[in-house]
């Protein structure tokens, strides 16, 4: 009987595999569905990444873990207090929220012996409970899904009204405004490489040299908070975290310059988008899941690449023969 | 002798800790065996006021909802226990990183009989949790990557792979009305007796392993080298410790949430940490305020009518920990912020009280008044600034001002705390220059900081040593113990009655 169980609930959590439903009707038939949605999840994805690149050079991953959750009660405060939620509302609550979150760290562990991991785990862990228990009690007012903000919901896409440009349909709503915060954050990449190189590296050289390293670390939290408001709808506030990390990490391990890095970044950021929406499509689940996962088996490959490079390098350099 | 004594000392604390925290235990049983009458599982009646929520709450008449509540307390005394040495071990985040990365885990002991089954669910999810942690290992071990990185990274993955897994159970037909989803946010209601039981279990084991290896956890968290040297199991006791820990997070996470079960690891023992500085004491507190706020979490929720249970715990939690970080007599940010203000208000007053000795001094102790505008000049201040410190001075009793606010007099107290800042001043000086063989003229600065610290006793044991000087090494006569202490004036100044 138990047998019987397990067999049957595995062969029913797969739908069976259609060639054609599943790999070419995206690109062809379905395009219109689907090309938001992979358009999307590779804005999120890249927008993340670029950012990303910074975060895990200066060490801050866990920040971006923590303003992810607390861009939570920003929103919710900022339905509260503007009755809807309008595009100007919703960034200076994400932005509110994320500054409120580095200032409460820091406060924390600065003015008391709570070390900084401890201090990073209450901040957010607090701002987000607060956040649902907001959501929860005035649920008539806010209307913010709970598992949207768990899990990420991409499939809305193409539902969303479209944008009109000069009478022509542009996008939906949501993806245009990605695209102009992805647009954003090259821009800044661009126009302030060399102050953003400067301080992830060497803060103290940045300082000295003029570069006010603090102002660059307040900036870059700001705009992280407003990638992550952008990308909260369609991710979900935990694989943010996901999108922020694992493309700068995959490239990080295949390079160690930062302008190959940062290039890199944005490939992960395709191929996991492209090979997400593959994903979901065949096990039939939630597509930012999907990504993250197709995201992760890129890391897992480029690991697994590099270790078997490093064990050859050192195979190779034991093996050679001692010069005299 | 010393170590022996500090085994002793430390059984004692060992005994304390494990006697108080059985305290409850009678308190649970109570809860569990009293009245199983049939009522609403918590928060059905939507009809009720909040008062009348309250009474149900306080009279426990609510079979489901005393499981809720028991569930909460052992969840709190569980993760309070553990958190406190992963609070001191700095491994805060791992925590973080265990609740969010056990979620496939969760979801594949699901899938092995289609229900919530919690045997299942914990076998599950403590293999996927371990399987985590390695992986951080072999990140960190064999790429650039640092930890935090690599954390984060394992955290989003899995729970990645697990959101997946729960959008698969949810297709199933049985699937939908698992109650799954309940591990996202936490819902007390949502224990039932298996659950209770396995709580109850992994507290029992952890009380036990906390209790009986408190010494090499101690060890372990404080100095792992040490305690390697010692011959203390240290790896076996980290590896224990990350498997209770495991097993704390989800037997935990139906009521708390897989977010939030972070934050009754962290929080609890954060505000233990503020409270007080023995380890077992901060253990003893953690584990109190996580069973309190638990069970707060419990009663709001009720109150709210099914209201998420872990945002409330980790929000009273959050108002706990804000208290302790304020206002904590030892750590407490205002409560320092106090006390450094009050002791710049004593220096400053002390070195008013030295400036009008040493203008009385200067005149030989002939004239009653120093007047304000000498004051200031001596003090390099202007005249307003002093006008504020003299009315301090007589707020406080040290001193009162003529009726033209021109003229500043000595109170007998103010006369004596005069005295007694002089007079370790110029000990200190001499001291310096006989003792500890200083030139004359690099004394005083070094004196004018420790004038205002040092204690009676240490002024004494100065005086015996300097073998009772009357001058210092400038000298100027050093006031004596009988002019501080205001006993028998055996010298009073014909002209102005005080002492010298």
């Amino acid at each position: 009987m138990q047998k019987f169980v397990i067999r049957h609930s595995m062969t029913s959590l797969l739908p069976p595999f259609d060639f054609e439903r599943m790999i070419l009707a995206p690109w062809t038939t379905a395009l219109d569905t689907y090309g938001w949605m992979t358009l999307m999840a590779f804005l999120v994805t890249a927008t993340c990444g670029l950012i990303g690149n910074y975060l895990i050079l200066r060490r801050m991953a866990l920040v971006g873990d923590a303003i992810s959750h607390s861009v939570l009660p920003g929103l919710a405060v900022a339905y509260l207090v503007s009755g809807q939620l309008t595009l100007p509302a919703m960034i200076a609550g994400a932005v509110g929220a994320g500054l409120l979150t580095t200032f409460l760290i820091e406060f924390l562990h600065t003015r008391s012996r709570i070390k900084a991991d401890a201090a990073i785990g209450i901040t957010f862990c607090s701002l987000f409970a607060f956040g649902v228990v907001l959501i929860n009690l005035f649920a008539s007012k806010i209307h913010l899904d709970a598992e949207c903000v768990l899990y990420g919901e991409l499939s809305y896409l193409p539902s969303e009204p479209m944008v009109a440009i000069l009478g022509h349909d542009l996008a939906p709503q949501p993806v245009l405004v990605m695209s102009c915060v992805a647009i954003l954050v090259s821009l800044l990449v661009i126009f302030f490489y060399k102050e953003l190189l400067l301080t992830s590296f060497d803060a103290l050289l940045a300082g000295s040299q003029g570069f006010r390293p603090g102002l660059v670390h307040l900036l870059l939290m700001g705009v992280l908070s407003v990638v992550i408001v952008a990308a909260f709808e369609s991710v979900g506030a935990i694989l943010v975290i996901a999108m922020l990390i694992l493309p700068g990490a995959t490239s990080q391990l295949l390079s160690t310059r930062l302008p190959v890095c940062l290039w890199l970044s944005l490939l992960h950021a395709l191929l996991s988008a492209i090979g997400g929406l593959h994903l979901s499509l065949i096990l039939g689940c939630s597509m930012a899941a999907c990504v993250v996962v197709a995201g992760a088996v890129l890391f897992g490959s480029a690991w697994l690449y590099t270790v078997i490079v490093n064990a050859l390098h050192k195979k190779a350099a034991l093996s050679a023969p001692v010069e005299a | 002798m010393t170590t022996l004594c500090h085994a002793q000392r430390s059984r004692a604390g060992r005994l304390s800790l494990l006697s108080s925290l059985l305290y409850p235990l009678p308190s649970l049983l109570y809860l569990l065996s009293s009245s199983t009458a049939h009522a609403a599982r918590i928060g059905d009646l939507t009809e009720t006021t909040v008062s009348e929520q309250a009474l149900r709450f306080f009279t426990f008449s609510d079979p489901s909802l005393r499981l809720a509540l028991i569930g909460c307390i052992l969840l709190g005394l569980n993760c309070g226990l553990l958190g406190g040495f992963i609070v001191v071990r700095r491994m805060s985040l791992v925590g973080d990183t265990l609740s969010h990365a056990v979620l496939p885990g969760v979801a594949l002991g699901f899938l092995w009989n289609m229900t919530k089954d919690p045997v299942a669910i914990l076998i599950g999810a403590t293999l996927v949790g371990g399987l985590s942690m390695l992986t951080i290992n072999a990140i960190t071990r064999t790429t650039r990557l640092k930890e935090d990185a690599a954390m984060g990274l394992v955290l989003s993955s899995f729970y990645a792979v697990g959101v997946c897994l729960i959008g698969m159970i949810q297709k199933l037909p049985t699937g939908n009305k698992s109650g799954i989803d309940k591990f996202l946010f936490g819902q007390a209601a949502a224990l039932n007796g298996g659950d209770i039981a396995l709580l109850a279990v992994t507290a029992v084991i952890t009380l036990l392993f906390v209790t009986l290896g408190y010494r090499g956890l101690l060890t372990l968290s404080f100095h792992r080298a040490f305690g390697a040297t010692l011959g203390v199991p240290v790896n076996l006791l980290h590896h224990a410790m990350m498997l209770l820990t495991a097993f704390a997070v989800v037997t935990a996470m139906q009521a708390v949430g897989v977010v939030l079960v972070s934050a009754m690891l962290i929080i609890p023992a954060a505000t233990a940490c503020l409270i007080t500085d023995r380890m077992h004491r901060v253990l003893l507190w953690s584990a109190l305020i996580g069973m309190g706020t638990a069970a707060l979490g419990a009663f709001f929720s009720f109150l709210g009518n099914n209201l998420p249970t872990g945002p409330f715990m980790v929000l009273a939690g959050a108002v706990l920990f804000a208290a302790a970080f304020l206002f904590s007599p030892q750590q407490g940010w205002l409560t320092r912020l106090w006390r450094q203000r009050s002791q710049r208000e004593r220096i400053e007053r002390e070195n008013m009280l030295k400036a009008m000795y040493h203008l009385a001094e200067r005149r030989e102790f002939r004239e009653e008044g120093i007047s304000l505008l000498e004051l200031a000049e001596q003090r390099r201040e202007p005249l307003e600034t002093e006008r504020l410190n003299a009315s301090k001075l007589v707020h406080q009793g040290l001193a009162t001002l003529s009726d033209d606010a021109t003229m500043l007099h000595f109170t007998p107290e103010g006369w004596r705390k005069a005295c007694a800042v002089v007079r370790n001043h110029r000990l200190w000086e001499l001291y310096l220059t006989n003792v500890m063989q200083y030139g004359a003229d690099h004394v005083h600065d070094d004196a004018e900081k420790i004038e205002h610290v040092l204690g009676e006793d240490t002024v004494r044991q100065l005086e015996r040593r300097l073998d009772f000087p009357q001058t210092d090494p400038h000298g100027k006569p050093i006031p004596g113990a009988r002019d501080v202490h205001g006993a028998a004036r055996t010298r009073p100044n014909e002209t102005t009655g005080y002492t010298r």
